[in-house]
């Protein structure tokens, strides 16, 4: 199964749409509710992403018996420092994105907890791409 | 405990999300940090914060929490209100400030 999903920058108003739509799916194809949560949070802090930083971005969720694929293209400012973006605590998220209480710079390491595996690709001035997996097999 | 209960015994105002009314809560969560509650806050848990745009809701349906509490007397914006009532996610509050009122609630569950 293969979802796709469009986000602009700064609407706020529809972040969570597209974690919401996959929750649902993985519920009715039962997945196990702890994979369920994992990938809901990655997804969600990842569409959270593009919504503070970027000007619009992509998302193709591919699930398949073994596991849940995400992946998020954005056009954007991009992240010059990745292994700084890494770290709890580090944000470069405007004043009015705070204020609303993103931007506590948690966002990629709580995608980092939750994935199996995480890469993030990044070009300054162009964008940025995450690729998140999250195995739904029971493997311990 | 249920929210009502909780609700009842506190005298929380109710906003909306009334369909939700009966579900237990398990537990609770103090945050206005979203990505802390996204990351932490367990299923079945009143979530205490003084965020009221429409995201809180967001995050309290994709986590399965049982409530939002406002506190300090915030109230919800109209999005997030409709976004209640949809979702049958009751969202309260009370004039009280975070601490005070998760103490309150702490010892109600304990």
């Amino acid at each position: 199964m293969e979802f796709k999903f469009h986000v602009e920058g700064g609407d706020f108003t529809s972040a969570g749409t597209a974690s919401s739509q996959i929750k649902k799916v993985l519920k009715q194809i039962n997945i196990d509710p702890i994979i369920i949560k994992r990938v809901v949070v990655a997804l969600y802090e990842a569409e959270v992403n593009i919504v503070a930083h970027a000007h619009h971005g992509d998302i193709k969720v591919k699930i398949t018996p073994q596991q849940v694929y995400i992946r998020l293209d954005d056009e954007g400012p991009g992240i010059e420092n990745v292994e700084k973006a890494m770290q709890k605590g580090f944000s470069t998220a405007s004043s009015k994105v705070r204020e609303m209480g993103f931007g506590a710079g948690m966002g990629l390491p709580n995608i980092k907890e939750n994935a199996d595996i995480f890469t993030v690709r990044s070009e300054v001035g162009k964008g940025t791409t995450l690729e998140i997996t999250i195995s739904t097999v029971n493997n311990g | 405990m249920t929210v009502e209960q909780i609700s009842q015994q506190l005298n929380l105002t109710v906003f909306g999300g009334n369909k939700g009314l009966n579900t237990e809560i398990t537990g609770g969560y103090t945050s206005d940090l979203l990505s802390d509650v996204m990351g932490f806050a367990a299923v079945g848990s009143v979530w205490i914060t003084l965020q009221t745009h429409k995201n809180v809701m967001a995050i309290a349906s994709l986590k399965d929490l049982a409530a939002i509490v406002l506190v300090k007397g915030f109230t919800p914006d109209p999005d997030t209100l409709a976004q209640a009532n949809e979702e049958g996610i009751p969202i309260l509050g009370s004039k009280e400030q975070s601490f005070e009122l998760s103490a309150k609630i702490y010892n109600l569950l304990n």
